[in-house]
């Protein structure tokens, strides 16, 4: 095995062990607004994760490098989807970095996982994606504002969606976890038909065949699923070529995005989704933002993107109110929750929860006439909808 | 036991007890200058150093020792931290209680596992390991009170018969470090003694010995137990620092970590997966910080040191290490 | 349970099977002649996926893109053999998976760098693409279909060169008696490097194969890396009959279990537990499998050395 000196790797060691324990970020000049950035950039999922670093980035540029009109210094950090390392690097950037807030966190592991020291730490969190389910009700904080959605209710629409289109068995499939179990628990909260199967798969899943030929004898008048990033996009294709595409409607959540589209292409033609924005929104600050993201990136941008940049203008807001601060965080947190930006789905207001109050659509997958694939409304489901958790959290 | 006099070609490890102190020596003055610096982050950095390096040595131990190269190290490990866990969840927080509690939870399935995977030798042994740590993941994942494949925040930080001793940061780096230096101190003593020489015999000529009389499987039987529990401790101490245990503890991305760290820093000596730990977490820091594709700079400098560990790097070093 | 879903079933099984007998064929070659382990070789998998798809997008042309991006990955694994990996062959096990690991890294990240981290499409010709009546209630998937004809296909070829060619002789006798066939003169070194290039091709059509069923991306290699281990080390490393065997047992193994273990449990232990319990179970159930039989069978269904 290896020989190296044990004198020149011990000196080695040292110096380099010395040299990153008193590494500290060069004194602060003019005191920077300082977002530590959290996203999931490594790994089967990681595509999610820098479609909304990229949307925050984007809005970042356009405001000339500054939120608030501050000189902001923006540390993004990959927490490669584990929760134990997103832990530690969050707590490097606080402890560290001296972050004034985390914004970002694609998966509600990793935010469960940080939620507890930052916001014991008093840090606010700026989620650009997830939601979970105990930040909106019990454990809810004053520190936490969702610039996306509360997790549950994207799957509600498809509910409400397969409720209203008169479908009576239902097969739903998602990944043995806990976001899995929520979205049928958020299915079901609407659709009040039979659910004939509920199929759980391991996270990470490759092939579906063997749960596609139970789906196709099961025959029912819909399947719901939810498989983020790459499982939805290996499940779109074997699905469409089982030939269940024409067969049976597939309703899905966060499994065809613009994340996935480019590699599903035509198989995901016509499938629908539940979402709460779309790149057909038509608003100007929408149009202004797709045009914008597909000549920075070349992409279509998808919902995560649209929530980066929707995070990234809500600091910026914030921060205008309060004039830059954040050392008063009683003042920085009103501000926050006054939600002082224009968001580009359209209306957007905060519960008190610190969860969002909008409206949510039925997408479909469409190919535009540019050849690009992109998701478009197919309809308002719900209209300034809140989430089913606001009851239980005791801010008021 | 005279026939066994010519000692293999393996140095004896005695040697190696000035290293290890060095480097416990090292690792406390980096926790002693981060905390003179007042930069808390570097004594957390030197703390996952610590628990990372208990973790490597015991498998040190089992490669370079009783040449057991196990792929599932990480099971163990995430045994310990699952005690810490389960153990908080039935308000059993008390680190006399925790520690050995996770130590033996950890020894005992490496001991009933190591029971069946000692049957095979070379590849097969890498890989019925990485099987068996497998199967652990997928418990955990299943383990739906226990916070599923999500995993779950522990209560608390073990106590100390309800004093919260661990609670400052500062306790859990010196416990960590303490730790470290018993389990390597104990375990160069444990390969210097008999019981090591006849380990690395075991290793170099296993016919040799069974010709002796003596039983390689149950002294290797002893060392995956033994290093199982060790790495148990390891991941009791991990889910003190991190308060959070998932089963991506148990990933085999992180059994392969540790034989990185310790084919890194030598697996002759124990102090050599001290060093590797040390190398491996201040590689992903450094280049974590400069660019979004550090891995690709992390494989360079793993694939590097493996071709060219030739004469020329050494005897660049040795310069280097001369003056 | 109907016979339709029963036989789409064993279909399924049939054709996970050959896939993972296309990536596990190369890896045990490459054991059998160097005794080397070559955790890279999920790899190239993944590098035989993305070429394919490239140039299938730059020929317009599905026959032509999977030839030239075949050609692509052989003459990879030539490059990477003549840069890496013959390093490494006299090495011990440690270094190799060391190393090989450093090169997962590097490449995978090359491959980001490049291609970004988001699945690539790969395109198949709309014949293949739909599905076909096998008998009245069995709609079965094209594709699938012809993966299980190429896979057939090939381990037919593989046997016929491996029994009936002089290389593949040269092949048989060196995965056991390595030293003897160089003392005859056989040069080792340039045997094992067309024996690893033509494993990286095959392990590059598997992930041609593969690559309409499932999301290419950069870390598509990972998993079935680990399940091609599972295969050989279950077969017996170096055994090109026993990474078939092994291959199609856990591709039947996993897909089976999948299938049927989940119903089992719920008229077993009813339906909550096994709503938790399944999907474990039948994750595992390859593992527990190859537990089981390396504990009574040390080195495999057909290993006869101890390696």
């Amino acid at each position: 095995m290896t020989h190296f000196s044990t004198r020149a790797v011990l000196a080695a060691a040292a110096v380099s062990l010395v040299s990153v324990v008193t590494a500290s970020p060069g004194t602060a000049m003019a005191d920077p607004v300082k977002v530590g950035f959290v996203s999931t950039l490594s790994g089967p999922s990681a595509a999610l994760g820098v479609h909304m670093r990229d949307g925050f980035m984007l809005a970042l540029k356009e405001m000339g490098g500054k939120l608030g009109g501050q000189p902001t210094e923006v540390i993004v950090v990959d927490d490669e989807l584990k929760p134990d390392v997103a832990v530690t690097k969050v707590k490097a950037l606080i402890e560290r970095d001296k972050v004034d807030l985390i914004a970002g966190v694609v998966f509600s592991n990793v935010m469960m996982a940080i939620s507890r020291p930052v916001l014991e730490n008093e840090t606010f969190i700026v989620s650009g994606n997830s939601g979970p389910s105990p930040l909106a009700g019990k454990a809810c904080s004053p520190f936490f504002f969702a610039a996306s959605y509360q997790n549950d209710q994207n799957h509600e629409v498809m509910g409400k969606y397969a409720q209203d289109k008169g479908y009576r068995r239902v097969v739903l499939m998602t990944p043995n976890y806990q976001a899995g179990k929520d979205a049928m628990a958020g299915f079901k909260r609407h659709f009040k038909g039979e659910v004939v199967e509920e199929i759980f798969t391991p996270l990470g899943q490759l092939d579906f065949s063997a749960e596609l030929a139970k789906i196709s004898a099961a025959n029912p008048d819909a399947v719901f699923t939810f498989m983020p990033g790459g499982m939805g996009v290996n499940l779109v294709k074997q699905y469409a070529q089982a030939g269940l595409s024409g067969k049976i409607p597939f309703l899905s959540a966060f499994t065809v995005d613009e994340t996935t589209l480019p590699a599903t292409q035509d198989a995901a033609l016509g499938l629908m989704s539940g979402a709460q924005w779309a790149p057909s929104i038509d608003t100007p600050q929408n149009k202004a933002f797709v045009a914008a993201f597909e000549k920075e990136y070349g992409v279509v941008p998808s919902l995560y993107a649209a929530q980066g940049y929707d995070a990234a203008s809500l600091i910026d807001g914030a921060l205008k109110a309060t004039g830059g601060k954040t050392a008063d965080k009683a003042a920085f947190g009103k501000a926050l929750a006054a939600a002082p930006f224009t968001s580009v789905r359209g209306g957007f207001t905060f519960n008190t929860n610190g969860f969002p109050i909008q409206d949510f659509y039925v997408v479909k997958a469409v190919k535009r006439p540019d050849g690009k694939y992109a998701t478009q409304v197919e309809a308002k489901v719900f209209e300034k909808a809140q989430d089913a958790y606001v009851e239980n959290c005791p801010l008021k | 036991m005279s026939p066994l006099a010519p000692a293999p070609a393996v140095p004896r490890p005695r040697a190696g007890i000035g290293q290890t102190a060095a480097l416990m020596a090292l690792l406390a003055a980096a926790l002693a200058l981060a905390y003179g610096l007042g930069s808390s982050y570097g004594a957390g950095l030197v703390t996952r150093t610590a628990i990372l390096a208990l973790a490597a040595v015991s498998l040190s131990f089992l490669i370079g020792q009783a040449g057991l190269v196990s792929f599932g190290h990480a099971a163990p490990l995430g045994i310990g931290a699952y005690a810490v866990l389960i153990a908080g969840e039935y308000d059993m927080t008390n680190i006399l209680a925790v520690l050995p509690l996770a130590f033996g939870a950890a020894a005992l399935f490496a001991l009933a596992t190591g029971a069946i995977a000692l049957r095979t030798r070379g590849v097969y042994f890498i890989m019925i390991t990485l099987a068996f740590a497998q199967m652990v993941f997928y418990v955990a994942a299943s383990l739906s009170a226990f916070g599923g494949d999500d995993g779950m925040a522990i209560a608390a930080r073990s106590t100390f018969f309800g004093a919260r001793i661990l609670k400052p940061d500062l306790h859990l780096a010196l416990l960590a470090i303490a730790l470290l230096a018993a389990a390597a101190l104990g375990l160069e003593h444990l390969a210097a003694s008999r019981y090591g020489l006849m380990l690395r015999a075991g290793r170099e000529n296993e016919t040799k010995l069974e010709a002796l009389g003596l039983d390689p499987y149950r002294h290797r039987l002893i060392a995956i137990s033994v290093a199982g529990g060790i790495a148990g401790v390891a991941g009791a101490l991990l889910a003190n620092q991190v308060e959070y245990v998932s089963p991506s503890t148990m990933n085999w991305h992180l059994s392969g970590e540790l034989i990185v760290m310790v084919v890194l820093g030598g697996s002759r000596r124990l102090g050599g997966a001290v060093i590797g730990a040390m190398v491996v977490v201040l590689l992903d820091e450094a280049l974590g910080r400069f660019t979004e594709h550090w891995k690709l700079g992390l494989g360079l400098v793993i694939l590097g040191a493996v071709l060219f560990r030739g004469a020329e790097v050494r005897a660049l070093l040795g310069k280097f290490s001369h003056g | 349970m109907t016979t339709a879903l029963i036989v789409s079933q064993v279909l399924n099984g049939l054709q996970l099977g050959v896939i993972l007998f296309l990536v596990a064929a190369g890896l045990t070659l490459v054991f059998g002649v160097m005794d080397f382990i070559n955790l890279a070789h999920g790899v190239q998998y993944m590098l035989g996926a993305y070429l394919v798809a490239v140039s299938v997008a730059f020929t317009g042309h599905f026959g032509l893109g999977l030839v030239l991006g075949l050609l692509a990955a052989l003459a990879l694994g030539f490059v990477m053999e003549i840069l890496v990996f013959r390093h490494l062959t006299r090495r011990d096990h440690l270094e190799q998976v060391l190393g090989t690991f450093g090169v997962i890294l590097i490449v995978t990240e090359a491959v980001r760098m490049i291609f970004g981290s988001a699945p690539i499409a790969f395109p198949v010709p709309a014949t293949l693409a739909g599905s076909v009546t096998l008998f009245p209630g069995l709609n079965y998937p094209v594709w699938r279909l012809v993966i299980l004809g190429v896979g057939i296909a090939v381990a037919g070829l593989l046997w016929f060169l491996v029994n009936r060619t002089r290389i593949g002789m040269l092949v048989r006798a060196g995965s056991t008696h390595r030293e003897t066939v160089s003392a005859l003169g056989v040069d080792i070194d340039r045997l094992f490097l067309f024996v690893f290039a033509f494993g990286a091709m095959l392990a590059g059509l598997a992930g041609a194969m593969a690559g309409p069923l499932v999301s290419v991306e950069p870390t598509m290699g990972d998993r079935i890396l680990i399940i091609a281990f599972v295969v050989i080390v279950v077969g017996g490393a170096g055994s090109i009959k026993g990474a078939f065997v092994a291959a199609l047992l856990i591709g039947m193994v996993d897909t089976l279990g999948r299938a049927f273990v989940p119903d089992l449990l719920k008229s077993l232990v009813g339906r909550s537990a096994a709503a938790t319990a399944g999907p474990a179970l039948s994750s595992m159930l390859i593992y527990l499998l190859m537990a089981a039989i390396l504990s009574v069978r040390p080195s495999g269904l057909f290993g006869g050395r101890t390696a």
